[in-house]
């Protein structure tokens, strides 16, 4: 292959890359508000040309960088997931960053960084490349957290981020070279074939192998055990943050989990199937039980957040229970774009009622509705999608992931049950919050809470694709299959 | 020389380097200072890079992955010091302090 067809197929990232540095630059030498908001107009440009550019490179699947990066068509689809996530949190993080932070052109560099490295990540195929783009990821990560340098919360959160962090990755990075001393590779095809060459000596490896790996993986989708992070890093970090770990980060980690559990170690199916369901099971039942109690909202995101990781979990477990004929790995895809549109969106109009009143505690959404009905109807139908009630994205990913689950044997049906019971358990808390918008009467002479323009236009988008994804599936459905295929595993 | 490191059999690197990494993860889950917790993530990724060098000598020296793991590895976790150093200093100046015990504005 030559030089050319690379840099084609890694024509996404390079213009990321470029974008990136010129917002740095460009901050560096603009002064005045005048001119500096044109940056996450520019920052957005730059996102969206990466999503046509991944696009038109879309079904060429093709292992790139001697076996480094696969730009196949499963590495393609997360870009997209981490791309649109990007372009929707930047429009809402403009005015939210700029009162609140000194300098906010460095607010989009570390975001444009964070997404450069969730795109190399979702496409590394070997454990060298894998390890250095989830490093760069998360230290792109702790930064943004911490972002808002004079405000306690965020520091907290952005120390308890890392120190968390910084652990999961040396534990992740210890079973990584367990792994290579064993198979003498660092490809992740090698890998599978030294593992099958010495199934049997190394079959007991195979469980300490994977908990060190998930240790990484799993605290990048916080899901539990490995969640502790979560709860307080979401509510400390800037709120367009929150929406971007809670998404981008979230998804980058199912991307990679997949693809080396999967392709690396799919002989050890039935071993780390069960130790994935069991973590689905907490997190489901943890997630939705803790998120009850929580009176702040972006601290009760955070555990339902980690519980649709759970559920998304179901998924991909289901699918290593039940190889054959089973499409709950497509549903894995589908929830996480569906998610990405539904939980950003939900952000954008928790930012724009932070931007107006500085608070994010349910309670203070008393009234919303009386007092901005658009608002409080859009964040209503985000709610909506998260709880999975019909016409929104949230219902069919539900069903693509705990359909399957259903027809897995004995562990799957459990599995499903577990969801489809603690998902009603999750109604309650978002109708509750739809609750106090609507029908809590609230401080009665409280002003309208005005939108900018970018969040309006966020909104807008969000609010389109999960209706649209609602009512037709079927594109999003092919698009998710399409790429499941990548991986080998459907029929 | 090179009899002498080839006459240590790959066992004693991994003792070595599981030992690092069962000191370094004592020290990380009990330690209460951020900077004691991040000399204990130093010592995990000592133990990898021990790892790395000893495996690749023992599987395979003509093929280089293993070594420029272990020159990845050690570039990482300077970044990873820098930005946590960083981090370190910003509670220092918001807290006084850099024991976790006293960073509990966020709690629930």
């Amino acid at each position: 292959m030559n030089a050319l067809t690379t840099l084609g197929l890694l024509s996404p990232e390079i213009l990321l890359l470029i974008t990136a540095l010129a917002v740095l630059t460009l901050d560096l030498i603009w002064h005045g508000e005048r001119r500096t908001g044109w940056l996450p107009y520019l920052a957005v440009a730059g996102t969206l040309a990466a999503i046509v550019a991944t696009l038109a490179i879309y079904g060429r699947g093709e292992s790139i960088l001697g076996e480094m990066m696969a730009a196949d068509d499963f590495a393609l689809f997360f870009k997209l997931v981490a791309l649109s996530a990007t372009a929707l949190v930047i429009l809402g993080a403009r005015q939210h960053i700029a009162a609140r932070a000194r300098r906010e052109g460095e607010f989009y560099f570390l975001l444009l960084s964070a997404t450069l490295a969730s795109m190399l990540a979702t496409a590394a195929t070997d454990l060298i490349s894998l390890y250095l783009a989830f490093e760069f990821l998360s230290l792109a990560s702790y930064v943004l957290v911490s972002y808002l340098r004079g405000d306690d919360f965020s520091v907290e959160g952005g120390i308890k981020y890392f120190l968390y962090g910084a652990v999961a990755s040396a534990i992740m990075l210890y079973g990584m070279t367990l792994l290579y001393g064993a198979t003498g590779t660092t490809t992740l095809r090698g890998i599978a074939e030294g593992l099958n060459r010495s199934a049997g000596p190394l079959a007991s490896l195979a469980i300490p192998i994977s908990i060190m790996l998930l240790a990484g993986f799993a605290f990048k989708i916080a899901i539990a055990p490995f969640h502790q992070w979560a709860p307080d890093a979401y509510e400390g970090a800037p709120t367009p943050v929150t929406a971007y770990l809670s998404v981008a980060s979230k998804m980058t980690g199912f991307a990679v989990l997949l693809r080396v559990m999967v392709v690396g170690m799919g002989d050890f199916q039935p071993t780390w199937a069960r130790v994935l369901g069991a973590f689905a099971i907490v997190s489901m039942v943890l997630g939705n039980l803790v998120a009850l109690q929580q009176p702040n909202i972006k601290r009760m995101l955070a555990y339902s957040s980690i519980a649709h990781a759970g559920y998304i979990m179901v998924g991909f477990v289901t699918h290593g229970l039940d190889p054959v004929g089973f499409t709950g790995l497509n549903g894995v895809l589908f929830y996480a774009m569906v998610y990405v549109f539904t939980n950003v969106g939900l952000f954008l109009g928790i930012i724009a009622f932070e931007n107006a009143t500085d608070s994010t505690k349910i309670a203070d959404f008393a009234g919303l509705f009386r007092r901005s009905p658009v608002l409080a109807i859009s964040m209503c139908y985000f709610l909506f999608s998260l709880t999975g009630i019909p016409f929104t994205g949230g219902m069919f990913a539900k069903i693509f992931v705990f359909g399957p689950a259903m027809q897995a044997g004995p562990f799957g049906l459990l599995l499903a049950g577990i969801g489809v019971v603690t998902s009603v358990v999750g109604a309650y808390y978002y109708l509750n919050v739809v609750r106090t918008m609507f029908f809590v009467a609230g401080d009665a002479s409280a002003p309208a809470v005005p939108v900018g323009r970018l969040v309006q236009i966020g909104l807008v988008a969000a609010a389109v694709v999960t209706l649209a994804i609602g009512v037709f599936p079927q594109p999003l459905v092919d698009l998710a299959s399409r790429s499941a295929v990548v991986l080998g595993m459907l029929p | 020389m090179e009899d002498v490191v080839g006459s240590v059999p790959l066992t004693w690197y991994l003792v070595v380097a599981a030992a690092l990494f069962c000191i370094g993860l004592y020290g990380v889950l009990t330690r209460r200072n951020a900077v004691s917790i991040l000399m204990g993530v130093e010592l995990i990724l000592n133990a990898a890079n021990i790892n790395l060098v000893a495996f690749w000598r023992h599987v395979g020296p003509e093929q280089l992955d293993g070594v420029v793991f272990a020159l990845i590895v050690i570039t990482v976790a300077a970044c990873e010091a820098a930005v946590g150093l960083a981090l370190i200093i910003g509670v220092f100046r918001s807290r006084r302090s850099v024991d976790l015990s006293d960073i509990d504005l966020l709690q629930g």
